[in-house]
This record gives C-alpha cells, sequence and structure tokens, in this order.
C-alpha cells in the first residue's frame, strides 16, 4: 500500500496546493512507514515533486482531460488507487478537488472528511482535525473504512521540502464515454489578476470606503503587494464590486497568509469566513469595530488618509527588498 | 420537470457555537435554526422553475422531528410537498444515501443541494448523492436553466467561472448566484397558513454504513489580544509584518 495524492496542475504547471499536499502525504507516509504516490493529469514536467517527498508519479497524458470533467478525474484517481492499493487518497481543497472528492469516495467505498487541518490525531482508530462551523471550531473525525479519502484544507500545512528520488510512469487509465455527461462550453477567468484562492495576501475593502468609486486605491495597495483584491458582503449586495469578491460565510472562504481588512467592521459571518487566514491586519476608524478582536494588529484611522500612505511604505518596502 | 431540493436544518449564522456532554455534541441550548442558506438560494431558484417552467417542487431532510419546522418554512416559501426521513444525519455518506432512495423512489429529475451546509461544511452529500445514483453532477453552481432535459449550468472555479452544458436527470451542488440575496424570500401569512395543509411525508431510513464518526468538538484557542499601531507610525506595521510574522 502506498499513500495517493491528486496532484493537481493548471496549464501544465503544479499548483501551490500539490506541493502542500505531497509535504502533508510525505508526512503521514513517514509515521504510516509507507511511499507517497502522486497522479497527474497532463501536467508536464513533474520533476518538480521530488522536492517534497513523492516517491512516484503516475503520469497520465490524454487529450480527452485537457479541460477538467469531474466524472472522468474521479475515474482517473479511482483508478490510480485501485492499482497502487492505496489505503489513504489525499486531495487539496481547491473549488476542482472538492469537486471531485466526494465522487472518488463514493468510487473507492471509502470514507471521506474534508476540511482536514494538521497531520492525523491518532491514525488508530484514524482520527483527523477538520475546520467545522464555518471555522469557529474544530472537530475530531473518525474514519471506520478500510480506505479513506482526506481533503486538506488549504493553507493548513505549508510546504515542506524532503528530497525524493522520484520515479515515473506512464498511466493510462480506462476512459468511458459516460465519464463526459457534463461538457465545458466555455471558461471565464479574470487575466492579469490574482485569485482569492490562489493568493498568499487578500486586500479587502468593506463599507468604509463609503463608494466604489474609492477603490482605486485598494486595487493600487493589491497591486504592490502581488494580492487579490475581496470585500464585505454590503459591498458586493450594494453592486459596488462583483460577487466573486465576497468572502464570508455564504462568500468565499479565506485562508491566506496575510489578510488586510480596510472598512470592515467584521461581522461574525465574515470573520468566520477568513479566520483561516494566517495574519489578520485591520484598518478602520472605530475603535470598537469587532474586527480588532480578532485581528493580530490594527490601526485605528481614517482609510483615506492611512491607505495612501501605506501604499507608498510598501512600495519603499518592496523596492529596498529586490 | 419534478424538482427535489435537499435541506439542511442547521444554527443561524450568528449563532453562539459551544458544545456539551464532554465537547461530544452541540450545545442546541437557545440556538435558532434556519434553512442552510446555500439550499435556501436553491430552493429559491426551484421555486421560480415551479412558477416560470410548471415544475413540482419537494423539499427533503434528513433529520429528526425537531427539524419540521425548517421544512414548513420551506413549504411557507412555496414548495409543495415535504419530505423527512427520520434519522439522525450521522455523516455524509448516511445523508446521501438517504436523499438517493428519496429521490429513486420519487423519480426526480433535477436534485438541488447546497455545496455545503454552514455546521458541518462537509461539502460530500450532492457529490455523493451524483455517485451513488451514476447521475450527472455540476458542483458549485451560480446559474441554471432548463429546457426539456437539456441543461446549462454556470459553475464557479478559482478565478473565475464555466458554463457547462449537461441533461437531466442532474445533481447540482448549489450556492449563492442561482438567485440573488434580494430574491430569498420571507414567507407570507397566506405562505405560512397554505403550508400547513401540505403534505409532510415521514419515511424511515434506509441501512447504510457508518463510515466516518464526529468524536470530539474543540472551540479555537483564545487570541492574543490586538497590536495597535499609531497611523502616524507605519513603517512600524512594515517592520511587524516582515520581521515578526514573517508575510511580507
Amino acid at each position: 500500500m502506498s499513500i495517493l495524492i491528486y496532484a493537481e496542475s493548471a496549464e501544465g504547471k503544479f499548483k501551490k496546493v500539490a506541493f502542500e499536499l505531497a509535504s502533508y502525504a510525505k508526512k503521514v507516509a513517514e509515521s504510516l512507514g509507507t511511499t507517497v504516490t502522486a497522479v497527474t493529469v497532463n501536467a508536464g514536467d513533474v520533476s518538480e515533486l521530488s522536492k517534497y517527498g513523492v516517491d512516484k508519479v503516475l503520469k497520465v497524458n490524454n487529450d480527452k482531460l485537457a479541460g477538467f470533467t469531474a466524472k472522468a478525474y474521479a475515474d482517473v484517481i479511482k483508478q490510480a488507487a485501485q492499482k497502487e492499493n492505496a489505503k489513504l487518497v489525499l486531495l487539496s481543497s481547491t473549488t476542482d478537488s472538492i469537486y471531485l472528492s466526494s465522487l472518488v469516495a463514493v468510487a473507492l467505498e471509502a470514507g471521506f472528511t474534508s476540511n482536514v487541518v494538521g497531520l492525523p490525531v491518532s491514525t488508530s482508530p484514524f482520527q483527523v482535525r477538520r475546520n467545522a462551523f464555518s471555522n469557529k471550531a474544530f472537530n475530531i473525525t473518525e474514519i471506520s473504512t478500510d480506505v479513506k479519502v482526506l481533503g486538506l484544507a488549504k493553507n493548513s500545512y505549508g510546504l515542506v521540502e524532503t528530497a525524493s528520488a522520484l520515479t515515473e510512469e506512464d498511466f493510462d487509465p480506462s476512459i468511458g464515454e459516460s465519464d463526459f455527461g457534463v461538457k465545458v462550453e466555455s471558461v471565464e477567468k479574470v487575466s492579469g489578476k490574482v485569485s482569492i484562492a490562489d493568493a498568499d495576501i487578500v486586500v479587502s475593502a468593506g463599507r468604509g470606503l463609503k463608494g466604489p468609486e474609492n477603490w482605486g486605491m485598494i486595487e493600487e495597495l493589491a497591486t504592490v503587494l502581488g494580492a487579490a483584491t475581496a470585500c464585505s458582503k454590503p459591498v458586493s449586495d450594494l453592486g459596488w464590486r462583483p460577487h466573486g469578491e465576497h468572502v464570508g460565510q455564504t462568500g468565499k472562504p479565506v485562508a491566506t497568509n496575510l489578510y488586510i481588512a480596510i472598512g470592515i467592521s467584521g461581522a461574525i459571518q465574515h470573520i468566520a469566513g477568513i479566520s483561516s487566514s494566517k495574519v489578520k491586519v485591520v484598518i478602520n476608524s472605530d475603535p470598537e469595530a469587532p474586527f480588532f478582536k480578532v485581528a493580530d494588529y490594527g490601526i485605528v484611522g481614517d482609510a483615506f488618509d492611512v491607505v495612501p500612505r501605506l501604499i507608498e511604505k510598501f512600495k519603499t518596502f518592496k523596492e529596498q527588498q529586490s | 420537470m419534478k424538482i427535489l431540493v435537499c435541506i439542511s436544518h442547521v444554527p443561524d449564522t450568528t449563532s453562539k457555537i459551544n458544545f456539551v456532554n464532554g465537547d461530544s455534541e452541540f450545545d442546541t441550548n437557545g440556538v435558532q435554526y434556519v434553512i442552510n442558506p446555500n439550499d435556501e438560494f436553491g430552493l429559491t431558484r426551484a421555486i421560480w422553475f415551479q412558477e416560470q417552467q410548471g415544475a413540482t417542487v419537494t423539499v427533503a431532510n434528513v433529520g429528526g422531528p425537531e427539524t419540521e419546522p425548517t421544512l414548513r418554512k420551506a413549504l411557507a416559501i412555496g414548495a409543495n410537498e415535504a419530505i423527512r426521513v427520520n434519522a439522525n444525519p450521522t455523516d455524509g455518506f448516511f445523508v446521501a444515501t438517504q436523499l438517493a432512495e428519496v429521490i429513486k423512489n420519487g423519480g426526480y429529475d433535477l436534485v438541488i443541494a447546497g455545496k455545503e451546509s454552514l455546521d458541518y461544511n462537509g461539502g460530500m452529500v450532492p457529490g455523493m448523492i451524483a455517485a451513488i445514483l451514476g447521475n450527472n453532477f455540476v458542483n458549485s453552481c451560480t446559474a441554471i436553466t432548463v429546457e426539456g432535459t437539456a441543461v446549462k449550468a454556470v459553475r464557479e472555479i478559482d478565478g473565475g467561472k464555466e458554463t457547462v452544458s449537461t441533461t437531466l436527470p442532474l445533481i447540482i451542488g448549489g450556492q449563492k448566484g442561482l438567485v440573488e440575496e434580494k430574491d430569498l424570500r420571507i414567507p407570507n401569512m397566506r405562505g405560512i397558513m397554505t403550508a400547513r395543509s401540505k403534505a409532510l411525508t415521514i419515511v424511515e431510513p434506509v441501512a447504510a454504513p457508518v463510515n466516518t464518526k464526529a468524536v470530539k468538538f474543540e472551540k479555537p484557542a483564545a487570541k492574543s489580544a490586538v497590536k495597535l499601531i499609531s497611523p502616524d507610525n507605519l513603517d512600524e506595521l512594515i517592520d511587524l509584518l516582515h520581521n515578526e510574522a514573517k508575510v511580507i
């Protein structure tokens, strides 16, 4: 047996979550005395996985899988798991991998636990800690099936380099017509912008900005930091910003390294959505804003005064670093 | 078109989250329950299909008698009938197995479930139902139209969206976007009165394996107090983010 991971790639390049998943799998494999196999789909050069402890790669290259099709990809992962006799199958928490996980679990008759944070609490019985109640609590879940599927929460483990001797093997699973019941017609991606899902830093703003015309400085701050932009629910409800930017309990979850909240008071639903972020900075003119209770660093001040000066400070800092 | 909307009965988003019995159970004391928000967007879209395309809308839930007010609320919003599978929703696969049985027996064309519930956040039930039944499945669905058996749907992807085509029977994992917040309906008095006489059928669960079990809950450790930085000393913030937090 080995541990199988699905190492997700886009346009022939691995996503950062693939390396995080490999790092995590390696650590679990060490404690179980086993190895890590990764399955990749049209990933191009896979050698980078050897930095993160992957022992073997099953490379799937198939034009039919050029676009993401959940059922077909789930079928590939299932067949890879069966080939490797994997008892533990690990996936990340990108939108695509979340889509896949439950299909893979049913196909393998495996118990499935999502939103896993940290290494297993115990391997016998097999117990993991996971986020629940919209990040307001954790729950320890025991999986009792022979094969287990875990979905690792984004940015919950980090990257750990462990060099390994990687063997590569071409893998040609059988994919049938029935795998393509859902066909992709078109994909729209906002180009030239960092997405909230991929960002290490997110700059977010709320009603304190007073109107959509004032977002220029938020965009600029995000550009300086290489960050994604986000907003609070009222701002997206008012149509000041696109819905795709709404973060919080009913919007997008944010699990980033640095979250900067500007003019956001910090409603409980907003905090729940962003609480997996590592470091939180709040800038708000109201010292009583609830966000100050959950933030790491706070500035009580007027965004229109603070943000432009902060942009200049970050610019200077970036210049010194380069 | 026969539509089934799967309804989770969850604590209101503002609820205080506490645990009892040695942190093994959620403390329901004083907690208000609501229709899971992701399910409510789906229910509202289903009612649109009912009003515009003559669909019938059934709502179903897996839970004890305490979840019936949530089903009645869905009926008051406009669903035609409700089904409650009389069982404790122990894990995602158990719930999916029960709902798959309801779907098989009812012959539904379109099944709308929220992409995840706001209590356990498992995000697995819609996909598992699809896998059990072998039906088409679109997750993180933000728009759907149906003409005959042809379906066009939009799925949220990281950094954008994707338009897909598929056919009924179909399961979707729905979310905001199916309808907007402003389209959500607050039941009126007439709806509430009518809901009382609509059918709420109770069915007993079918056998299903217990694959996973929540054994314990924990609350996050208390946070240390925020470090306040003067707006006149922004260099300090840069220094802290670089040297202390090491995030820039």
